[in-house]
């Protein structure tokens, strides 16, 4: 048996999550909300049995908490998802563990982070031809094969999760941290390598400009991926809180602009002009050449459309939640680009784990809690920003 | 006869003074042995205005009787000074309506139909259209506009003609309608000492090409005053430029100068010493208060903004400008020029709700900068009211407020480049041009009612003296952010303001209360 979070099936708790934290005064309580209202509940378990040859069990050490999981626990993730996941399903997927069986290549005890995408090989099935051209992340097969459906670790009801203190892993998703790498460093590499796979997702050309909305683990990692992998000029962030503004100057933002600042600060730095339609935000004719959206909300996408030039290109890099107004798509003919984890097969990761060693990315996991202490973990994930924290982590060792 | 402007010494006997505070006024008490600086009684207007003006145009000063000026076929542009003057309003009909009329007539008589009315507004907004027919008065508005009545526009390459360089090498680029006419008429109103004379054509006609040689901040920092003309540098800048355009264009000005009947009779009690006030005079002033607090402050705004002042006109001169404008300048000297001995530790000024850049508009902080350190500061001869290193205490709550229209680059600038550094040289070496030239703000400036892309800089250069003089400017009831922004202080009272000031000018300093609006040019000895 094993101590674990587990999600499991219930439409009421999620309805009343959902329409808790759907109000202005409700989404300032989405931690509560999460660690009280949401399906999770701390259990004692049946350890994930390994599903066969190539696969080990992982103890974890840390394991992070995402924008995902929050959103998935405040009722804001798609039902879009729903078929590809399996209940009920321990969460966690930003993971950095130990492995407890002797793998080719990699020994028992060997210190691992997670590769979560559960694809072809994974499943043990023939590749598609996403996985067969290195592209996992767009498997055709993550429902099919011989675990349950699942679109990552942390989402399938067979593998466990990394909000546990145990989990199965197919040594395809498992990359060897090396040694000098803190963990602490170490447990940003998923989320780092989805950074990554967003920049490398559309063509980002030599002094382009380029707009980072959002400085979250994902906002910050991505103004990281692009400033040490591409060519890209001015890179201007919106950024809530004033940690996060230290934070992106440190990583090499141009200027970091508050979040109702953000269209007449663009618009005079890109020479562009501004209209105020008769209801919505502001927009500019002109603008920046690429847009990152890295919050996930409804609202920054709609902001990133209305920052884009026309024929410029926005990329989601969060996971999207709520509707937005796509005249701008269509009236500006911008690129809309999704950006799912990672891929790259396995450079993007190996460019994650060389980052976070090299990376000014002291402190980005601020806070650990045990288990034990679910509740006030997600509360304070929820509320990160504000409380001067990037990442907060579970330390599963305690 | 009026009474001369005075110094009142504080003493026991001292009732509490009027402050104004922008939307508003209260009284306070000050320190015992404090000097307020009043203005000459208002000066008693002409009383036949027309005929003043009639005389003025057929017996001129320096040049012809206008009527001989004037010839069929030839092109006569007639000019005049925008909103921003005079402050407050004035009620109608404004003196630029009757001057404009006697001048049209006179050309009607002569046969002269080409003619243009431009408004003078350099890169100020634009007027609307209400605000120049309220201007011009109903007639020539309806004969006029919009062909031939317009807005001068400093972004309109083809209509700006630059006529060259002055021996300084300073640009001169003004309206080429103007400058290609036979004849300019210029209609002017001086409520201060700074304006009309060379300024009027040099500036109001002019592109950024040509205003920046002036409008800046080395300029403002050795124009001490630019309500003394023989002490500024930016006076000699339009004499120079003045000079260039009078060798391409005749030009025929009509300088007008008020009175300080600043406000209507309901508020007349603003216009008077507070110990001469009477019986109605303070119930005027309860009702008035209490009325003024408990408005929402949308028709608070409103009503302030639609005070328009029963001014009397105390002179008309037209002719050659080099000769009328001293005559002009007396006549504001006549009515505010008060003697003060000495300079003091600290200045007191109460901040009024309008300036010449939020007619019909918000007073911004950037404006109550320009206003405070700009304008009243500078309202002085000889040397500033307050000595080097001394400290200025205004009265203005200064609110995070800007006008979408009017200021879009002032947001910009408050919310962006102030963050970064309030140095108005840092300011004016890294930002200038950048503004100057954002096609947005030139879009919006030609084509809505926004002032030019630069003229939040230009109001933040309007302090540079002040700022480089004072030791520290504290803002009575002013809002803190807003204050610290600008790099200035706040405090709650003057109590504390004056307990703040001891750092910079010790327990036991002079005090100066520079009691305006209406308005008094300190000549200070």
């Amino acid at each position: 048996m094993i101590l674990a979070l587990e999600y499991h099936r219930s439409p009421g708790r999620f309805v009343a999550a959902r329409g808790l934290t759907s109000t202005r005064v409700g989404s300032r309580l989405s931690g509560m909300v999460a660690g009280n209202v949401a399906p999770l509940r701390l259990v004692n378990r049946q350890a994930p049995e390994l599903p066969g040859e190539g696969w080990t069990r992982v103890t974890p050490i840390l394991t992070g908490i995402c924008g995902s999981d929050l959103s998935l626990l405040t009722g804001h993730s798609s039902p879009y998802l729903s078929p590809m996941t399996s209940m009920p399903f321990v969460p966690g997927h930003e993971i950095v563990g130990r492995t407890m069986d002797e793998l080719p290549g990699i020994p028992k005890g060997s210190r691992v982070v997670i590769d979560p995408v559960l694809s072809c090989a994974v499943r043990g099935m023939e590749p598609c031809r996403w996985c067969a051209s290195g592209q996992q992340s767009r498997c055709d097969h993550i429902t099919a094969g011989r675990i349950s459906a699942g679109i990552q670790t942390g989402t399938c009801g067979d593998t466990g999760g990394g909000w546990s203190r145990q989990l199965v892993a197919h040594a395809s998703q498992l990359h060897v941290v090396p040694e000098d790498l803190p963990d602490e460093r170490a447990v940003l590499a998923e989320p780092l390598a989805c950074a990554i796979h967003s920049v490398r997702r559309v063509p980002i050309g030599p002094n382009s400009t380029a707009v980072v909305v959002g400085a979250g683990t994902v906002g910050l990692l991505t103004l990281l991926a692009l400033r040490e992998l591409t060519q890209v000029g001015a890179i201007y962030v919106i950024a809530k809180h004033g940690h996060q503004k230290d934070k992106a100057k440190a990583l090499g933002a141009t200027a970091v602009i508050e979040p109702r600042k953000a269209v007449r600060a663009l618009r005079r730095v890109t020479t562009a002009r501004m209209h105020t339609p008769e209801m919505g935000a502001d927009f500019l004719l002109g603008g920046v050449d690429t847009v990152f959206e890295c919050t996930g909300g409804a609202s920054g996408l709609d902001t990133s459309l209305r920052l884009a030039r026309a024929g410029g290109t926005v990329v989601m890099s969060g996971m999207p939640s709520g509707g937005v107004d796509l005249t701008p798509l269509w009236f500006r003919e911008l690129e809309l680009v999704g950006a799912y984890c990672s891929g790259s097969d396995g450079a993007d990761f190996a460019d994650a784990l060389r980052l976070a060693g090299s990376a000014p990315l002291d402190g980005y996991v601020g806070t650990t809690y045990p288990l034990a202490r679910w509740r006030e973990a997600l509360n304070h994930a929820a509320d990160s920003g504000r409380l001067g924290t990037v990442k907060v982590a579970f330390d599963l060792a305690r | 006869m009026s009474r001369p402007g005075f110094v009142l010494d504080v003493d026991e006997r001292t009732p509490p003074l009027i402050m104004h505070q922008g939307e508003g006024f209260r009284l306070e008490r000050l320190p015992l042995g404090s000097k307020v600086i009043y203005p000459p009684d208002s000066l008693p207007g002409i009383r036949d205005v027309d005929a003043a003006i009639r005389h003025a145009l057929l017996h001129p000063h320096g040049t012809e009787p206008l009527p001989e000026l004037l010839t069929p076929g030839m092109r006569l542009t007639i000019v005049f000074d925008d909103l921003s003057l005079p402050l407050p309003p004035m009620q109608t009909p404004d003196v630029r309506q009757r001057i404009i009329e006697q001048v049209l007539e006179m050309a009607a008589a002569k046969g002269v139909d080409d003619v243009e009315l431009i408004a003078a507004n350099a890169l100020h907004r634009r007027m609307t259209p209400a605000e120049l027919r309220r201007t011009v008065g109903d007639r020539v508005f309806h004969a006029f506009f919009p062909e031939h009545l317009k807005n001068h526009d400093a972004e309109d390459r083809d209509n700006l003609l630059h006529m060259g360089k002055t021996r300084h090498g300073e640009d001169v680029e003004i309206n080429r309608r103007a400058a290609e006419s036979d004849l300019i008429v210029y209609v002017n109103i001086t409520l201060t000492a700074m304006s009309g004379g060379a300024k009027s054509v040099s500036v109001g006609l002019a592109s950024y090409r040509s205003l920046k040689h002036h409008h800046n901040v080395h300029t403002l920092r050795h124009s001490n005053s630019f309500n003394d003309p023989p002490n500024s540098a930016m006076h000699h800048s339009y004499e120079r430029m003045k000079g260039l355009i009078d060798e391409h264009v005749k030009v025929f000005t009509i300088e007008t100068t008020l009175n300080n009947d600043t406000f209507p009779s309901s508020m007349g009690f603003l216009n008077k010493r507070e110990w001469e006030w009477n019986v109605r005079d303070q119930a005027s002033y309860l009702a008035v208060k209490r009325a003024n607090e408990l408005m929402p402050k949308k028709t608070r705004r409103r009503i302030w903004q639609s005070t328009a002042a029963p001014y009397g006109v105390t002179g008309v001169h037209a002719g050659l400008q080099s000769e009328v404008h001293p005559l002009t300048l007396n006549n504001v000297h006549r009515q505010q020029l008060t003697e003060v001995n000495g300079q003091s530790d600290i200045a007191i000024w109460g901040l009024p709700y309008i300036c010449p850049y939020n007619v019909n508009s918000v007073m911004n902080p950037i404006l109550v900068m320009s206003l405070g350190l700009g304008y009243f500061f500078n309202l002085y001869k000889n040397k500033p009211i307050v000595r080097q290193g001394g400290v200025a205490i205004f009265y203005h709550p200064v609110p995070n407020e800007f006008h979408p229209v009017h200021h879009p680059s002032y947001i910009d600038f408050f919310e962006e480049i102030l963050t970064e550094s309030t140095d108005p040289v840092l300011l004016e070496t890294k930002y200038e041009e950048q503004f100057a030239t954002d096609p947005w703000y030139i879009q919006l400036y030609r084509n809505s009612y926004a002032y030019h892309g630069v003229h939040p800089f230009y109001m933040w250069y309007w302090g540079a003296h002040a700022m480089q003089h004072l030791g520290d400017v504290i803002f009575v009831g002013g809002n803190r952010k807003t204050t610290q922004r600008m790099g200035f202080r706040a405090a709650s009272t003057l109590g504390d303001a004056l307990e703040m000031a001891k750092d910079t000018v010790g327990s036991s300093p002079s005090i100066a209360y520079h009691h305006a609006p209406p308005l008094a040019l300190a000549d200070v000895r």
